[in-house]
């Protein structure tokens, strides 16, 4: 694993892209392909089964560096990463071992069916054959998020310059279901394979959020504006006669949802769909929540799909009839979806995101003030010559999101945050008014910069009242103004209140207390948005 | 009446009537070494080791200052005080109070290993000890500095070969002339900031060998440092002075360098594990050596490691001083870690 451990320094020692691009294309030009395939298998997020518990691995941990086990948790907050807290904390190695990144997977996968104690006396065995750096790995193997700073996109890029292959070309054969233990990696990613590409999706288009005045775009008829739909983002795939359903997270999907299953007989064969799964009832979407719910549930009940019924609101057509259609102009493209999908036969459960009409940008501006009644988050902007490209890109596709709703509120509790901030506090929960009392009623811990989280860490601690824990009450002083996306009555909460994805938008170091929000004005909001 | 409490002001002797270390003026302060947190501004009179002294008087200007030998006693009304080495930079101090048989030590910072410049660390036997706990955290164990110089060292030498700068951070008195002093002069010449030459030069002028060094100045461009490196104090690694030398590779020479996360937020290319504090294994052997029974415990992860003193079986207590006036936290420890 030396070679494995080498890349993840070179890695981390370099912040140039081009730099890291190519210590890891030198690395692939270095190691067999199994430990290829498992490396491009870890940094798109395929890691192995867990087979030990994390609170197994800390047990053992704290034991083996005869530490207390309340010093191992204090220590790892620190830390703020359980693999690194383990290697930092481990004795120095007594032996030395050769084996390779794949040799370690299968170490990992081999113990899935040992007994407790063998697992402990295998686990030990390793921690005392690796250095530092490849403990840390061998840790992060088993425990996941493997963060080292290369994106799917970067890596493609390396592939690309090891294989003299393009870019395109490699992020399609690196999409769906793929396995190290299946595939190799020259039939994955080097030779021609038809057959081995029937299920997979093509690579996402994504957007930017606009971020100048709608009017830059241009002429407004060169552009096309639906809602944005909240919901799963998917491609639907009808290949020989087989239909899979893919998430924009590269998941399969297809089981999740067997409201589709009869998409296979009805669409022609060879057609792919870009659309959004939305949970949806009576013509009009749930709340998002629901559908998370229902994907999170093992089986798919009757009761479940009577509950939380899904549709696909087809987006865009990616291909038809084996044809790839992602040159061809949104317009087109589009048209060829409204005329696929407005056959009298189709089933309900696939609609059309409808166009919303607009001759000027004013009408546009109004259809995005309404997104909160769809459930939505705003709108998107789509120039109507554009072809269907890959990953995030910027200029054809734009997001025009909702301006967020706003509150002003106290913070009350602070608690220090993780890993790239441990030892600040960036854990904050916020209070409104509520006559002499202040009522807690949510917790934010983004959107500061690393400055202020810095200025307030020195403000909390010398503004301490009470510690419990990692958790320490302050006085309340400091006025904060907190973004959400959504708000819900929740009777689990002491205010009554749920919010979604709060944020603090900015420090109100201008305001005093007495002049932020009350729960009263919270309680307005639910009433006039409340989900 | 304790032979040391723990004032307002900072660690005071009442039975000498002076205060150890003080972050408020007091009339007479004892000082362990010339850090900020540790030599404050605004006292009568001031004493501490010979070796401290050209730096301290370089930061608190003309203040009433005099100073002792490392083991010279100085009586004050009996109570008996002495300085020893405590290896954190040069001239720093643990200062031994004693009167009647009883024995307290107030370390100041320290760290174990020699660093072949400040003197090394002497452990002194004492009832009561006072320590720092800067890295008192498991965590924290440091490689010999061998190796990390050696590391340092290579890295220079491959930014040279690559035709970049190299700059270096670490803060301006201690840290800096320590790397300059383990620098290969072989790979290049060392340039300096003028915060880091104003030390060397006091430091050059008491004796101290340190190899030599050159001022940068504002006129200097890229061309004028290519293969050289830049030892320049952490507040300066960032800004607009940079913008000159393009092609640059920064390093910081910290202890807080040993956690990955602190390594990514800070997004250096190279983060070195150097520290002029003890860690983990410093501090626990330091305090069995001393033989005390009961440990003070300022200056870093006070709570943590006072309760893991306490489980060994120690008197063990948390002392709140503004020595921390949150030193110990990551962010201010950048710049000074002192
Ligand atoms: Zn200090
Ligand atoms: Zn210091």
């Amino acid at each position: 694993m030396k070679d494995f451990a080498s890349l993840v320094i070179a890695l981390d020692q370099t912040t140039k892209t081009n730099e890291r691009v190519r210590a890891l294309a030198e690395y692939l030009g270095k190691v067999s392909d199994r430990d290829k395939l498992w490396t491009i298998a870890i940094l798109s997020h395929r890691r192995p089964k867990r087979t030990v518990t994390t609170t197994l691995l800390r047990n053992w941990a704290a034991e083996k560096a005869d530490l207390p086990q309340w010093l191992f948790e204090d220590s790892y907050h620190v830390v703020g990463d359980l693999a690194e807290t383990i290697a930092l904390l481990l004795p120095p190695p007594s032996q030395h071992s050769d084996r390779t990144l794949s040799d370690w997977i299968a170490f990992i996968r081999e113990l899935e069916v040992l007994s407790e104690a063998d697992k402990k006396a295998r686990i030990l065995e390793a921690w005392d054959s690796l250095g530092h750096e490849e403990r840390f790995i061998f840790n992060k193997l088993i425990t996941g998020g493997f963060r080292i700073g290369i994106s799917q996109k970067l890596m493609v890029r390396a592939l690309a310059l090891f294989t003299g292959l393009e870019e395109n070309l490699l992020a399609h054969r690196l999409m769906g279901a793929w396995s190290p233990d299946t595939d190799r990696f020259d039939q994955l990613l080097i030779e021609d394979n038809p057959s081995d590409q029937l299920s997979r999706p093509y690579p996402f288009y994504l957007c930017y959020a606009l971020e100048g005045s709608v009017e830059e775009l241009g002429d407004p008829a060169n552009w096309m504006a639906e809602r944005k739909w909240d919901g799963i983002r998917a491609q639907l795939i009808v290949r020989a006669g087989n239909l899979f359903v893919w998430s924009r997270g590269e998941e399969l999907m297809t089981d999740k949802f067997p409201e589709f299953e009869p998409l296979a007989g009805v669409l022609p064969d060879y057609t792919v769909l870009d659309g959004e799964i939305l949970p949806f009832r009576e013509g009009i979407p749930l709340d998002f929540q629901a559908l998370q719910t229902r994907i999170g549930r093992k089986q798919v009940t009757r009761k479940v799909l009577q509950e939380v019924p899904v549709i696909l609101m087809g987006y865009d057509l990616l291909e038809l009839g084996g044809k790839d259609l992602r040159q061809h102009s949104f317009a087109d493209r589009r048209k060829a979806l409204c005329h696929l999908l407005e056959q009298p036969d189709m089933p309900e459960v696939l609609k059309i995101s409808p166009e919303l009409p607009f001759t000027d940008w004013a009408a546009v501006a109004r259809e995005r003030a309404d997104s909160r009644k769809y459930h939505c988050e705003g709108l998107m902007l789509k120039h109507k010559d554009s072809t269907y490209q890959q990953g995030r890109k910027k200029g054809e596709w734009w997001k025009w999101k909702v301006d967020p709703m706003t509150i002003d509120a106290v913070m009350i509790y602070a608690q220090q945050g993780h890993g790239r901030r441990a030892n600040l506090f960036t854990d904050f929960t916020f209070a409104v008014r509520d006559g002499e009392a202040w009522v807690p009623f949510t917790k934010a811990y983004s959107g500061l910069t690393d400055a202020e989280f810095q200025a307030i860490t020195h403000w909390v601690r010398k503004n301490t009242l009470e510690r419990f824990g990692p958790v320490r009450s302050v006085s309340p002083v400091q006025v904060f103004e907190l973004a959400f996306e959504g708000i819900s009555a929740s009777p689990r909460h002491k205010s009554g209140i749920a919010l979604r994805f709060p944020r603090m938008l900015r420090w109100r170091k201008d305001k005093q207390p007495e002049a932020a929000n009350t729960l009263q004005d919270l309680k307005d909001m639910l009433e006039s948005y409340g989900e | 009446m304790a032979l040391l409490e723990f004032a307002q002001e900072g660690i005071f002797c009442p039975l000498a009537g002076v205060y150890i270390d003080p972050w408020k003026p007091v009339k007479r302060a004892l000082i362990t070494h010339g850090h900020a947190d540790h030599a404050r501004w605004g006292s009568q009179s001031y004493l501490c080791t010979h070796a401290a002294r050209p730096v301290i008087r370089l930061r608190l200007g003309p203040v009433n200052l005099s100073s002792v030998d490392y083991g010279e006693p100085v009586y004050i009304n009996g109570v008996r005080f002495s300085f020893w080495p405590a290896g954190h930079v040069v001239g720093s101090a643990q200062i031994e109070v004693s009167y009647k048989g009883e024995t307290w030590v107030v370390s100041g910072d320290y760290k174990t290993e020699y660093d072949g410049l400040s003197e090394a660390f002497e452990p002194r036997r004492c009832e009561y000890f006072v320590t720092e706990s800067t890295f008192g955290l498991p965590v924290y164990n440091w490689s010999p500095q061998s190796e990390v110089f050696e590391a340092i060292n290579n890295w220079w030498a491959e930014n040279r070969e690559a035709g970049r700068v190299t700059l270096l951070t670490g803060y301006a008195l201690g840290k800096a002339q320590r790397i300059i002093r383990h620098l290969d002069t072989a790979i290049g010449p060392i340039y300096t900031h003028g915060a880091i030459e104003n030390v060397n030069e006091v430091l050059r002028a008491q004796g101290v060998a340190l190899p030599d060094t050159i001022r940068l100045s504002s006129g200097m461009q890229a061309k004028d440092v290519a293969g050289g490196i830049i030892v320049a104090p952490p507040s300066a690694a960032s800004g607009p002075w940079l913008k000159k030398f393009k092609d640059l590779s920064v390093g910081v020479a910290s202890g807080w360098m040993s956690i990955r996360g602190a390594r990514r937020r800070r997004a250096v290319e190279r983060g070195f594990v150097l520290s002029d504090h003890a860690d983990w294994r410093g501090l626990n052997a330091v305090i069995e050596a001393t033989g005390a029974s009961t440990v003070y415990v300022t200056h870093g992860y006070t709570e943590i490691f006072s309760r893991w003193l306490r489980e060994k079986g120690l008197q063990a207590f948390e002392l709140k001083t503004e020595f921390q006036g949150e030193l110990h936290e990551m962010n201010e420890a950048d710049t000074t870690e002192d």
